[in-house]
């Protein structure tokens, strides 16, 4: 294998080896250009009033002094947006309903959450933006209002929605509520298989809502000329999608919207949804001039989609040797203002790394006071997980068994019937348990105030609407454009499959990402779908150049197709051909494109199918400073199935963000609410991410076991690193302390509460 | 003749019937049978469902071929973050 951050390839190839990332040098140069950092000339600055609130009904608006004060050129409220009806959609992360985004980015009749955007102002200057929208006078009718998801589902609850009547439940209630819907999931015979359980665990947990945290705030650029065309630069996980939405939100031709994708500096889900995209646009056609907007993390906070909080009840069944024979969960999931949470992956998922006869999963989704949840790297499936995990652990305990040993007793394996319903395919979860298994981290002792934890993690990765081109220059080098947003090394991993494929130096290979108006639809980066799909639609493209290339070839060789073959990047004649035809490469054939028939290219328009389910295994030590109740990530090992990795440093890279992301989740990151409803923690001094100084080096298994529908055999792999670090942590804290923690975050004050509540028991 | 299997909630717009042989040969010939027998399923279809066939997950992808001995499960759409 090649070494970090060279372009050689590894004798067969470039696939697999860590060439030079394309996006590399403009980064740690500063000269990359994220979502703000787009200028028009004339431009104008955009700001969002924001409800005090957590729960009001709007009243009145009354714009007119801000609409007065010199420099502000336009003012938008809900009465800008036409109202949507009921129509759910499959948009990101989850179905989504227009009628509830046109009220996320405006609020409408009522706010619903602190931060939910009640009106919006361009102006000349940020400082008369900020003046215009105190001039704004809202007069609101303060609600009740609820925040924590039970309290939420009680009867007496303050109502959010008037037309929310729960689905999934017979007979249909009659009332509205807060639960919006119930799901679930049912294998076997959930009772048959507690029977004959020799061991029987049952716990409650509670996970708080989390923010992606990505470091570059929503950012848009809006223009719209007096016809209606219109150009949007914003940072975005996929910007089809959002062109999609701006279109219907505005009413709006798709065509004439033009939206370019920034870079982006994170989004781990939360860029999968619009914020400020449709009021840049809807500013700018009622001011006339170009509109850029910028969120500040306390926006970022208190306005765009953390993932959801949770309460979770597990409870699992194993025979004395250590078979799991039953497991039950009932998920409740905070959705946010509006339905839908992800709790219908996290049913799905909760169990799905197990070979179980008899599986029941219930999953309530709940609105409550909070901003509308937003995917986050496999949306649902870390907080049902950890709690399976948790569980897993503690039967291990009880019955005396290795936890390795008792996940790979019970590992789910190719033809494994999933609790969710089909067979899966190959899979890799034993291979990373056993890769777990051998490493000498596993092995190393511990001293006091120590601990190790294990825990495995299931997603199911997807495909989707992709398409991507490869364009052969006039001097043989290669364009190749896709149009999902490069978030984990997509442009690196297609120009090393374009460079395979069509047999040229990697570095002869120039990757950017299209706008939407220079290729057909792209779904969006999201679902570890990018490189799993964008690599299919390259292979596509690339198969459509070498077939132009040999017709063209058989034109001037005046042979048959059967005498021509493409290899090692020529064209071949074969056989008695070879006696007056000489091989001609790509660049040979871009010289002369123009008399063979002009440009050459290839399109790879495709619904990528054939995903295969990622699977990985996490292996944590830490310590506990019985003083403080801070928690000190000693040594983490990853292990996880990539299929095929591409290139084996961004899967590393996804291994290691998810795992300190999971480190973020498992003990310190929570939003914090006061009595009144308000988020006490919108910024990063208060909201603690895990920053370099708190991790060790992460290490990182790749585990290979090929998928079968992909030409190289990749899975996508950038959701399943979230997913076992919760489990793993709360497992390591249970072996350092004894105290078996349910509740996220594993903060220091907690920690320090339940080793003095120990103590006090302990004396009694 | 496949077995179609529905997952979770879908059952409910079937009255209660999760387990069907059908004669599709598609997963639009699938759709459509189903949506004959149960209209009540038709628009949840029509939002969107994942297709398990043999095992393989398949999304928005009416003309995906179900051999005759298949297993095939309806599960709710899968995306990701």
């Amino acid at each position: 294998m090649a070494e970090n951050g060279t372009n050689g390839t590894n004798g067969q190839g470039y696939v697999g080896t860590r060439t030079i990332r394309p996006d590399g040098v403009d980064k740690v140069t500063g000269r990359a250009r994220f979502g703000a950092d787009f200028n028009l000339a004339g431009q104008l600055i955009g700001r969002v009033l924001r409800s005090p609130h957590p729960h009001a009904r709007i009243v009145k608006i009354d714009t007119s002094k801000a609409e007065a004060l010199p420099g502000v050129k336009a003012v938008i409220t809900r009465d800008d947006f036409a109202d949507q009806s009921s129509e759910f959609i499959p948009a990101g992360e989850m179905m989504m309903n227009y009628k509830d985004v046109v009220r996320n980015v405006m609020a409408r009749e009522k706010a619903l959450y602190e931060g939910h955007a009640v009106a919006a102002v361009a102006a000349t200057s940020a400082a008369i933006a900020r003046k215009a929208l105190k001039l704004i006078d809202v007069t609101y009718e303060v609600l009740p209002h609820v925040i924590d998801v039970v309290e939420a589902m009680r009867p007496d609850a303050p109502l959010l929605h008037d037309d929310l009547f729960t689905v999934g439940v017979e007979p249909k209630p009659d009332k509205p509520s807060n639960i919006a819907k119930r799901v679930e999931i049912t294998l076997g015979d959930i009772e048959a298989g507690f029977a004959k359980a020799d061991v029987i665990i049952e716990r409650e947990f509670k996970t708080a809502p989390v923010h992606q945290g990505y470091i570059e705030p929503h950012a848009a650029l809006a223009t719209v000329s007096e016809d209606g065309s219109t150009e949007l630069w914003c940072t975005t996980q996929g910007h089809y999608i959002v062109r999609a939405h701006c279109a219907r939100l505005l009413g709006l031709d798709i065509g004439k919207v033009r939206v370019t994708a920034t870079e982006i500096g994170g989004g781990f889900g939360g860029k999968t949804v619009v914020y400020l995209e449709p009021l840049a646009i809807a500013l700018s056609r009622k001011a006339k001039r170009p509109v850029k907007m910028v969120m500040s993390r306390e926006e970022v906070f208190k306005s765009s989609g953390p993932t959801s909080g949770a309460t979770v009840r597990v409870k699992m069944g194993a025979t004395k040797d250590g078979r799991f024979v039953a497991g039950f969960a009932e998920l409740k999931y905070q959705a946010g203002a509006f339905q839908g949470s992800p709790v219908q992956p996290g049913v799905m998922c909760a169990y799905a790394p197990y070979d179980m006869e008899n599986v029941h999963v219930i999953g309530y989704d709940v609105v409550s006071n909070r901003p509308k949840v937003a995917a986050y790297r496999a949306p649902g499936a870390p907080i049902s997980e950890f709690a399976v995990e948790s569980v897993v652990d503690e039967i291990a305990k009880k019955l005396g068994l290795d936890p390795i040993e008792l996940r790979l007793m019970n590992a789910a394996h190719e033809g494994t019937k999933a609790a969710y319903g089909p067979k899966f395919g190959p899979i890799g979860l034993e291979e990373t348990l056993n890769s777990i298994k051998k490493t000498e981290h596993w092995n190393t002792p511990l001293r006091k105030w120590q601990g190790r934890g294990v825990a495995s993690g299931f997603w199911f990765n997807i495909g989707g609407e992709t398409s991507a081109s490869l364009t052969v220059n006039e001097d043989g080098t290669v364009s190749l454009m896709a149009g999902t947003p490069d978030i984990g090394g997509l442009r690196a991993s297609l120009a090393m499959v374009a460079a395979d494929e069509l047999g040229i130096p990697y570095d002869k290979v120039r990757p950017i990402i299209g706008d939407t108006g220079s290729l057909g639809f792209n779904f969006l980066t999201g679902g570890s779908r990018s490189a799993f799909s964008g690599s299919m639609a390259i292979v596509e493209a690339a198969k459509q150049i070498k077939a132009e290339l040999c017709a063209r070839a058989c034109k001037l060789w005046e042979a048959k197709p059967d005498q021509v073959e493409f290899k090692d990047g020529a064209v071949r004649p074969i056989g008695s051909l070879g006696e007056k035809a000489k091989p001609m490469t790509i660049a040979d054939f871009a010289k002369v494109a123009g008399k063979t028939g002009g440009p050459i290219g290839g399109y790879g328009r495709i619904n990528a199918q054939g995903a295969g389910p990622s699977l990985g295994t996490h292996l944590v030590d830490l310590e506990v400073d019985p003083e403080t109740g801070r928690v000190t990530i000693l040594r983490y090992t990853v292990a996880q199935d990539a299929g095929k990795a591409l290139h084996p440093a961004y899967v590393e890279g996804q291994f290691q963000g998810g795992a300190v992301q999971g480190i973020g989740w498992a003990l310190n990151e929570e939003y914090v609410y006061g009595a009144d409803g308000k988020l006490q923690n919108a910024g990063f001094l208060d909201y603690r991410m895990p920053v370099a100084s708190d991790v060790p080096m992460i290490d990182a298994i790749l585990v290979e076991v090929a998928n079968p529908k992909h030409p190289y055999g990749v899975r996508g792999v950038g959701e399943t690193p979230i997913i076992p670090p919760l489990g793993a942590i709360a497992n390591a804290m249970e072996n350092a302390t004894g105290i078996r923690f349910t509740e996220l975050p594993m903060s220091p004050p907690k920690v320090l509460k339940a080793l003095r509540e120990r103590e006090a028991a302990a004396k009694v | 003749m496949p077995r179609v299997v529905l997952v979770g909630n879908l059952a409910q717009l079937t009255g209660g019937v999760a387990e069907f042989q059908l004669s599709a040969t598609s997963v639009k010939q699938l759709f459509q049978q189903l949506a004959e027998l149960h209209p009540a399923i038709q628009p949840h279809l029509e939002e969107g469902v994942a297709v398990a066939i043999d095992g393989q997950i398949y999304q928005d992808a009416l003309f995906q071929p179900i051999g005759p001995n298949s297993e095939v499960f309806l599960l709710p759409q899968i995306a990701g973050g």
